[in-house]
């Protein structure tokens, strides 16, 4: 399988899904090249709805469309879509309408547009909200199954997909579920907690660090809400340490929440890895290097953690 | 129904919005008395439901925006078999699926949670649309606030709306309603951020609009008809309103958009709704049991 943008992947999965299910509907707010709804729109045009550039409107109407039976996917950029965090409040959860918000240029790789277009505080925003689940899978294999359980799942929902190519990552029989993770590299001295676009640099880190005799356990998060806690508590207290690495603010995120689970039930120190400040134009490796989320500077992270 | 009987049960259910509201001791007077006979219009003149069918896919649908004004619709749902009329006077209390503000979830009947203003009308904008697609005959009745439509999201949904599902489905299933009370939280909306020129503002939307007096029962049947009767387009009513129309010392008063009666105030604000003189009112209780009934059941509250 070749690298794919999970927002690609999204658009292929909701054509092959819409062929099979009619209450499948797509929202768009003028961003439908982008976030690759626009292959649904051509292949299914009357369940396709480009509401402009009015995403609050887009996500009440999103609503209005699930509580008649409707599957609505609700898209934009994370940044913009979550932005209107009032009317998701409300309109999406509180009403508990089945919608489907997918938010696409998550984090810093979307580049060169800068910190404008990058959503990365949606994961914080969301987490607040009691009953909507948050799913950001790593590969097109894994997004094709989250986009699945998606149309499964009764009840809003929160998907976080890239821009960017994300090299293939789950192997061939995996099987996604809410509240599971994924180990895809056992190990002893450390336990790295990744999600959707760090995944594999994640990876590539542990290679390093495995040059350098430390033996990292690397855990796929895609379930971001609810945590695998299971899974979390059982390796955190085989390694002893936890490092979380994600493409969003460190404050609120996967990082902030695998903190507050941990608080709870085994507190251990825990290094928090990802966005600190405002994001900014630039080339994405360059950008991903610069913020210390490329290979070298994760294994400089880790290794610097490690020997504290 | 005639449009005597829809007085009588306006008159009813004005009653009730001043109980409850003094039982909680907290709620808005001024917009559920400005709103209620629209929506006694709307349900017990032409709504096709069923209270023992909430979730009955083909009902219509009534979207309360102006949220805060619930306690209208609180005692239309109940008078409509909804829930029992008893259980009104647990409006605000700690476990009552009467909700301050709208909660779809702790009661059924109720269409989407509102009471963050200018998200209603998106939401029946979608449910319009749904029905359209599942070709079903249910109709979405919105109800806005006057003070809502200074919300961004309302602009959002009403140029978005003549447009959304055209040219198979467009949204002639949805009536959109704006109580017109002139009154907002704080002040008189012409003094916080005037709306006017308000029908033509929605007009230039696309929208045809009718304006009518929202007390006058005969005329909002007939707008209601006429926007029935509209094929193509959603149709909006801008509906003039009294904010606490009934209550002569609520009636375009500031102070009651969110203040809660006294128990005395109550009585006073009962007796003018039965439309019954300080003069005659103490022997009027000798022949109305049950308004006897609630004259002593909000004393009571004076003591507590």
């Amino acid at each position: 399988m070749a690298a794919k943008a999970s927002r690609a992947a999204f658009g292929e999965a909701l054509v092959e899904l819409g062929a099979r299910d009619p209450r499948i509907v797509t929202l768009d707010a003028d961003l439908s090249k982008s976030t690759m709804t626009v292959k649904f729109a051509k292949t299914h045009p009357d369940r396709a709805f480009n509401l402009g550039i009015a995403e609050s409107n887009m996500i009440g109407v999103a609503s209005g469309l699930a509580l008649t039976g409707k599957i609505p996917f609700a898209c934009s950029f994370a940044c913009f879509v979550v932005g209107r965090f009032e009317t998701i409040r409300m309109s999406v959860a509180y009403t508990n309408a089945n919608v489907k918000i997918v938010g696409t240029h998550s984090g810093i790789a979307i580049g060169e547009d800068g910190y404008s277009q990058m959503g990365l505080e949606d994961i914080a925003c969301i987490r607040s909200l009691p009953n909507v689940p948050i799913i950001q899978p790593a590969d097109e294999l894994e997004t094709k199954q989250v986009i699945a359980f998606a149309v499964e799942h009764q009840g809003p929902l929160y998907l976080r997909l890239t821009r960017q190519n994300l090299e293939p990552v789950c192997p061939a029989d995996y099987r996604f579920a809410l509240g599971r993770w994924l180990t895809l590299r056992p190990g002893t001295d450390v336990t790295l907690i990744a999600s959707g676009g760090t995944v594999f640099n994640t990876l590539e880190a542990a290679k390093k660090l495995e040059a350098d005799g430390i033996s990292a356990e690397v855990i796929n998060a895609a379930s971001i809400k609810p945590l695998d806690e299971d899974m979390l508590v059982a390796s955190a207290a085989r390694t002893k340490h936890v490092v979380t690495i994600e493409d969003h603010s460190i404050h609120g995120g996967l990082g902030g929440a695998v903190a507050e689970a941990l608080a709870e039930v085994l507190p251990m120190p825990l290094k928090r890895l990802g966005v600190t400040g405002f994001g900014e134009s630039g080339d994405p490796k360059g950008l991903y290097a610069k913020h210390g989320l490329d290979p070298a500077g994760l294994a400089a992270s880790i290794r610097k953690f490690l020997h504290r | 129904m005639a449009d005597v009987q829809l007085d009588a049960i306006a008159r009813a259910c004005r009653v009730q919005i001043i109980r409850m509201l003094t039982h909680a001791g907290s709620g808005h007077p001024g917009g559920s008395l400005s709103v209620i006979d629209l929506l006694v219009s709307i349900v017990f003149g032409r709504l096709r439901h069923d209270p023992k069918r909430p979730d009955w896919p083909d009902r219509d649908r009534i979207v309360l925006s102006k949220g805060h004004a619930v306690p209208a619709l609180y005692t239309v749902m109940a008078r409509a078999g909804y829930f029992p009329e008893s259980q009104l006077i647990t409006l605000r209390k700690l476990g009552s699926p009467l909700q301050g503000h709208p909660d779809r979830v702790a009661l059924p009947g109720i269409e989407a949670a509102t009471g963050s203003l200018g998200q209603g009308l998106s939401v029946s904008l979608g449910m319009a649309l749904g029905l359209k697609l599942a070709t079903s005959p249910a109709r979405v009745y919105c109800i806005m606030g006057d003070g809502e439509l200074q919300e961004g999201q309302v602009w959002e949904a009403a140029m978005s709306a003549p447009k959304l599902g055209q040219p198979n489905s467009p949204l002639d299933n949805l009536t959109a309603i704006v109580d017109y009370n002139k009154i907002q939280l704080d002040d008189f909306t012409a003094k916080i951020l005037d709306l006017e020129p308000l029908v033509a503002k929605w007009q230039a939307f696309g929208w045809p609009v009718q304006e009518i007096d929202g007390h006058d029962l005969a005329q909002i049947g007939k707008a209601l008809d006429q926007a029935e009767a509209t094929h193509g387009t959603p149709s909006l009513i801008v509906a003039h309103t009294v904010k606490g129309k009934g209550v002569s010392f609520m009636e375009n008063n500031p102070e009651w958009h969110g203040k809660a009666p006294k128990p005395e105030e109550a009585i006073t604000a009962i007796r003018e709704i039965l439309g019954v003189s300080e003069a005659a009112w103490a022997d009027y209780l000798k022949t109305d049991a049950t308004t006897r009934a609630l004259v002593d059941e909000l004393r009571a509250l004076e003591k507590k």
